[in-house]
């Protein structure tokens, strides 16, 4: 089936399998073709032009990113006609560009630039062509400036292949094609998830996250207040990535020490109200299945979706509504942590709420719209007042002068900072369910799950739809309604995967008890706050990490995290108590599909 | 002196018995006919000249339960209008050269794209549509036959566009490959011929190939539609042999007075006074879609360059950075080389952009628009000027 | 049901709920309601399940599929080379004396528009218009006021 073809590159032979493009052809000869339109995760465009190649014997050049090899062809990627297109292809796209590089926020990261700077378009060589710059401000989470626009699609084809939603569009044509809205509405009012995944693929500033460095700085350095700040799983497996670190390279002590240094007044760790989360998500499904299977309650909604990611939530209340009801009604770890830090944690340390300041550190741009929902106030105050992405984190420490990488580790504060495995795995997709099946399976059976040191590898992995099953056998008494059940659990990442889910779910095509769902591909580690870069190596990368931080943690199970168990015992009494529903449960509501 | 040029009548002859031509080929077996079609030369009369014979081929041999054959009649090269004449006059041809296709390929459903300028012909060509869907019934062959609108988009000409178009997304050309031939309509194996094609194949099927190829040269064989118009002493459409000079056309067209003639329309290229005689308007010269447009010494080539750039700006799909930022900067480098913002000598930065345009867009359009600025620019540089 | 979602799920009755079906949907909502409007826009959306961005990045693509209000009559007149030789602007400026407006623009009883087209394929007998789906060629400024005149009695 592989065939193999001959071809040559720059006069070198290569034999390659037969479908490769001549992009990937040439990386195998380590020769570097500069690319715009192109992204590993995406649909091939063939847009940009900036790849084109000359195949001899081919009357124009060609896209080396959409054009597959042949047998005997003669690849030449460096002629006086490559390198003047090439120079021409950059000089246009930075006539339409807003080139105000030095007051935007991706200069130094963004490929246009890195390209104008190779081929040296220091001079103006035809007429401006630029709009004025009119970012749309509207989002909490995404700010969008067409000005910065150079029409790649990857955004759009983000938002189509990997999200499913098409939230973003190419509109008009010709001169006034632009990556927009429907009706160009600001992306506040659109079905946006919040997800950020265009952010990460966006070559340029035209789409960036909103940033509140400036007012998380503004607490810091207020004396009346006190700054809270919570980390969540998947930040410190990618920390590094901006610290010239290989992806992978676990940072979470260094993460703390820096932190700290920065002024921040508690570190704590969103892993610690994970390990919550399960305690109350799984106790959640146990009641669940106890209403269906033994009440005969009908009206219970199963499968039991998680509701962790908040682009998941705002995707099923924009697209499935109907399902509203089987999402856990439980708080995301964030949103969790929030509501007990100016409670639970303000009582303890005995600090007044009004002054404290509740700041996450997430990969997540999301996130920083659910922190702003009306709903996320149980504590009385704004649970959570900023959310940071990996990389606004970055940047701040960039800020301070401080090497990440000459930090000696340190370790999160107490109450709130002690977490376990289980929780840490929550950052990389199939986590949350590993986490629950670990506890779950425990407090029904009263033994460990049945896999090799507690890795439960069928829910691991990057495949866009896993399933799983586990039957439940020799039960405690008081669960023996679960007796001989066949345990059915599903996982999806990546919001296009979760929508192919839901709607086999939908159409009674499959059946499960519980559903774990990421809107982010591989999980929050590959969430829309992450440093860019993206691919799927770096995401391997950095989900071997996780799994690595969860086998060298003492506790790997969320019931045994000690300071989980003394919540229990000083504040909340019990799983879905009246008290924990006030704080750490929610609702959710129907939005506009179309 | 004056030669006659060799004017043709095939193509609105008024008589054709397609259903017993269709007959005949059904005799003569599909691989037979396909080799007629190769025989005769025919290449595909939108202007990009594939061999039809091999497009066939092509579809025919690929595995597909789905095959789709589709006429492009999104007729909008500026100049252009003969398949507007050819619908009006003689549709019952193209809509069985389409049947003919389908047979030949295994086709079970086709399609006319036409363009929304034309929706006026609708009614006709659905009456055309129904005859032949249902005399070709009686011969045992199952093909229906739809009828398609553009929507005011001259890129939707090129067939990927086209095909794009017709699956209701915006109509921006693809990647070739894959080429229509294996991956066309919703991913299936496709036929995308011009309406003069599908009639052309008709007119083998009648005469045969050895007929045929007597007409026009050995590189441009067969009749050509020319679409007519500007400074001329007559104006129409004109059914012509290939291969003739510019000099044989102007004397028989022109109004004694031509300066120049757009061969192929804005994506053409502009012929000077000098070039009339050396240059052959077929595959060994200047390979057209049949739009002749004549210039006389009144006419600002300038203004004329201008009309077609802002043409392009507009009808550029927009996505491939050369065609949509490229456009947009001839446009503008003409207006202000005129304006005297910029010095003459930008025209040369301006050319060498052109070239890139050529090189690395995406699309023939992209491609071609250099055409027409570099022949105007080289031949008429003082008018562009001052 | 509102007067745009009846209409609209019957074309989809007629047309099919797959993408293919899309362009001939927006064609005809643009023959009947002369534009396409937000609402509209998104009742396509909803009846073929696709985004509503989806609907509007392939309706603005085209330029007979207007998403701005636009009168009964939509008054194309082609600006392309042949047209232009052959005075064109002479009949703009027809059309804008009679109607007071400029290419771009709707009366404000919303009975006209007038744009500019591209080549609309009848340079021999330019300068040309469509109004609607109607092809008027060989225009002068006496034979425009006179076909406006029997628009303006319908």
């Amino acid at each position: 089936m592989n065939n193999t073809v001959n071809i040559t590159i720059n006069g070198t032979p290569l034999q390659v399998a037969e479908g490769t493009t001549i992009l990937n052809a040439a990386k195998m000869l380590n020769v570097h073709i500069p690319t715009l339109c192109h992204h590993d995760d995406l649909c091939v465009a063939g847009n940009c032009r900036i790849c084109v190649v000359e195949v001899k014997g081919d009357k124009t050049l060609v896209a080396s990113c959409a054009t597959p090899v042949k047998e005997k062809m003669e690849i030449l990627t460096n002629t006086q006609q490559i390198r003047q297109a090439r120079k021409h292809i950059l000089e246009l796209l930075l006539t339409e560009h807003n080139i105000n590089c030095i007051k935007c926020s991706k200069s130094n990261s963004c490929e246009l630039q890195t390209l104008a700077l190779e081929y040296r378009t220091d001079e103006e060589l035809f007429l401006s062509l630029r709009r004025e710059s009119n970012p749309d401000m509207s989002s909490y989470a995404i700010q969008k400036d067409s000005s910065k626009c150079i029409r790649c699609t990857r955004c759009v084809r983000t938002c189509a292949e990997i999200q499913g939603v098409n939230a973003l569009t190419m509109s008009y044509k010709g001169m006034h094609t632009i990556m927009t809205t429907f009706l160009d509405k600001p992306m506040s009012e659109v079905v946006c998830t919040n997800c950020g995944q265009c952010i990460n693929r966006c070559p340029t500033g035209a789409l960036i996250e909103r940033n509140y460095i400036e007012e998380v700085w503004d607490a810091i350095y207020d004396p009346s207040k006190h700054v809270v700040v919570q980390t969540a799983p998947a930040v410190r497996v990618a920390l590094g990535e901006r610290f010239a670190l290989r992806p992978g390279h676990r940072v979470t002590g260094k993460m703390v020490a820096a932190l700290r240094s920065m002024g921040f007044d508690s570190i704590l760790d969103t892993d610690w109200s994970a390990d919550l989360t399960i305690m109350e998500e799984g106790t959640e499904l146990l009641s669940r299945l106890k209403k269906a299977l033994v009440d005969g309650d009908a009206s219970t909604a199963l499968p039991m979706f998680t509701s962790c990611s908040p682009g998941w939530i705002k995707f099923i209340e924009h697209i499935y509504p109907d399902f509203l009801p089987n999402l856990s009604t439980c708080k995301s770890p964030q949103q969790m942590f929030g509501a007990l830090a100016k409670t639970y944690y303000a009582e303890k340390k005995g600090i007044d709420p009004k002054n404290m300041i509740s700041v996450s550190i997430m990969p997540c741009t999301a996130k920083k719209y659910e922190a702003n929902r009306p709903e996320m106030r149980d504590s009385g105050f704004q649970d959570v007042d900023y959310v940071l992405t990996t990389r606004e984190l970055a940047s701040m420490i960039q800020q301070t002068g401080v090497n990440v990488n000459t930090l000696k580790a340190e370790n999160y504060d107490s109450i709130m900072g002690a977490s376990t495995g289980a929780a840490v795995i929550f950052g990389a997709t199939g986590g949350v369910m590993e986490a629950a099946i670990r506890t779950a399976y425990e407090i029904v059976t009263g033994r460990e799950v049945p896999f090799e040191k507690l890795n439960i590898i069928p829910v691991r992995g990057f495949e866009g739809i896993k399933e799983a099953s586990l039957r439940l056998e020799k039960v405690k008494p008081e669960w023996d309604f679960l007796e001989g059940v066949e345990l059915k659990v599903a996982i999806a990442h990546g919001l296009a995967n979760a929508r192919n889910l839901v709607q086999a779910i939908k159409d009674k095509k499959v059946e499960y008890h519980f559903v774990e769902i990421m809107a982010c591909p591989g999980g929050c580690l590959g969430g829309g706050g992450q440093p860019i870069p993206t691919n799927v190596e770096i995401r391997t990368a950095r989900m071997e990490a996780i799994y690595k931080e969860d086998e060298k943690m003492p506790i790997r199970k969320s019931h045994e995290n000690p300071e989980i168990k003394a919540i229990y015992e000083e504040f909340l009494e019990e799983p879905n108590s009246h008290k924990s529903h006030k704080l750490l449960h929610t609702y959710y509501t129907e939005r506009n599909r179309y | 002196m004056a030669t006659q040029l060799k004017r043709t009548e095939l193509i609105f002859k008024e008589y054709m018995d397609c259903n017993a031509l269709m007959k005949n080929v059904m005799k003569m077996g599909r691989d037979a006919f396909i080799q007629e079609l190769l025989d005769s030369g025919l290449k595909g009369r939108g202007g990009a000249g594939f061999p039809t014979g091999l497009k066939w081929k092509i579809v025919k041999e690929t595995n597909s339960d789905v095959k789709y054959v589709v006429c492009n009649a999104d007729e909008g090269e500026p100049g252009t209008f003969k398949d507007r004449e050819i619908l009006t006059k003689a549709s019952d041809k193209v809509v069985w050269g389409m049947a003919l296709a389908a047979y030949i390929v295994g086709a079970k459903e086709g399609f006319i794209y036409l363009r929304g300028e034309y929706k006026f012909l609708g009614t006709k060509l659905r009456i055309a549509i129904d005859r032949m869907e249902n005399s070709i019934r009686a011969l045992g062959i199952n093909f229906k036959l739809e009828l398609v609108f553009g929507a005011g988009a001259y890129i939707c000409g090129e067939e990927t566009s086209l095909l794009q178009s017709m699956a209701g997304h915006r109509g921006e050309p693809t990647n070739k490959p894959p080429f229509p031939v294996n991956w066309g309509y919703l991913g299936k194996p496709t036929v995308v011929n011009n309406v003069e094609t599908f009639v052309n194949t008709m007119i083998i099927a009648e005469i045969g190939s050895a007929e045929y190829k007597k007409l026009g040269t050995k590189a441009s064989q067969g009749s050509k539609l020319f679409s007519v118009s500007g400074d001329c002493c007559k104006e129409g459409v004109f059914e012509l042999e290939m291969g003739m000079t510019v000099q044989e056309f102007v004397e028989e067209f022109g109004d004694g007075d031509t300066k120049a003639v757009q061969v192929g329309g804005a994506s053409g290229f502009c012929v000077p006074r000098k070039e009339f005689a050396n240059t052959i308007i077929g595959y060994e010269g200047i390979p057209t879609g049949g739009s002749m447009k004549v210039f006389n010494s009144s006419r600002s080539m300038y203004n004329i360059l201008e009309n077609y750039l802002v043409f392009f700006e507009e009808e550029s799909c927009g996505q491939c950075t050369p065609c949509r930022v490229g456009t947009q900067q001839l446009l503008r480098g003409v207006r202000a080389v005129k304006r005297k913002e910029k010095p003459k000598s930008y025209l040369d930065e301006l050319l060498k952009l052109a070239n890139t345009m050529k090189y690395a867009s995406k699309c023939g359009l992209g491609r071609s628009v250099g055409n027409a600025f570099k022949s105007i620019i080289e031949n008429f540089r003082e008018e562009i000027v001052y | 049901m509102s007067n745009s979602e009846e209409f609209i799920n019957q074309l989809a009755n007629k047309y099919g709920r797959k993408r293919e079906s899309l362009m001939p949907i927006l064609q005809e909502v643009v023959e009947q309601f002369y534009y396409l409007s937000d609402e509209n826009m998104v009742n396509i959306a909803k009846e073929l399940d696709i985004s509503t961005a989806d609907v509007y990045g392939t309706a603005t693509f085209y330029s007979f599929l207007a998403t701005e209000r636009q009168g009964k009559y939509s008054i194309r007149v082609c600006q392309t080379i042949i047209c232009d030789m052959k005075h064109k602007d002479d009949i703009i400026e027809a059309i804008t004396e009679m109607l007071a407006i400029k290419p771009g623009e709707t009366t404000p009883d919303g009975k006209f528009s007038l744009n500019f087209t591209n080549c609309l394929g009848w340079c021999h007998k330019g300068p040309a218009m469509l109004i609607n789906d109607e092809y008027y060629t060989e225009l002068t400024p006496e034979k425009v006021k006179d076909i406006l005149l029997s628009y303006m009695k319908k």
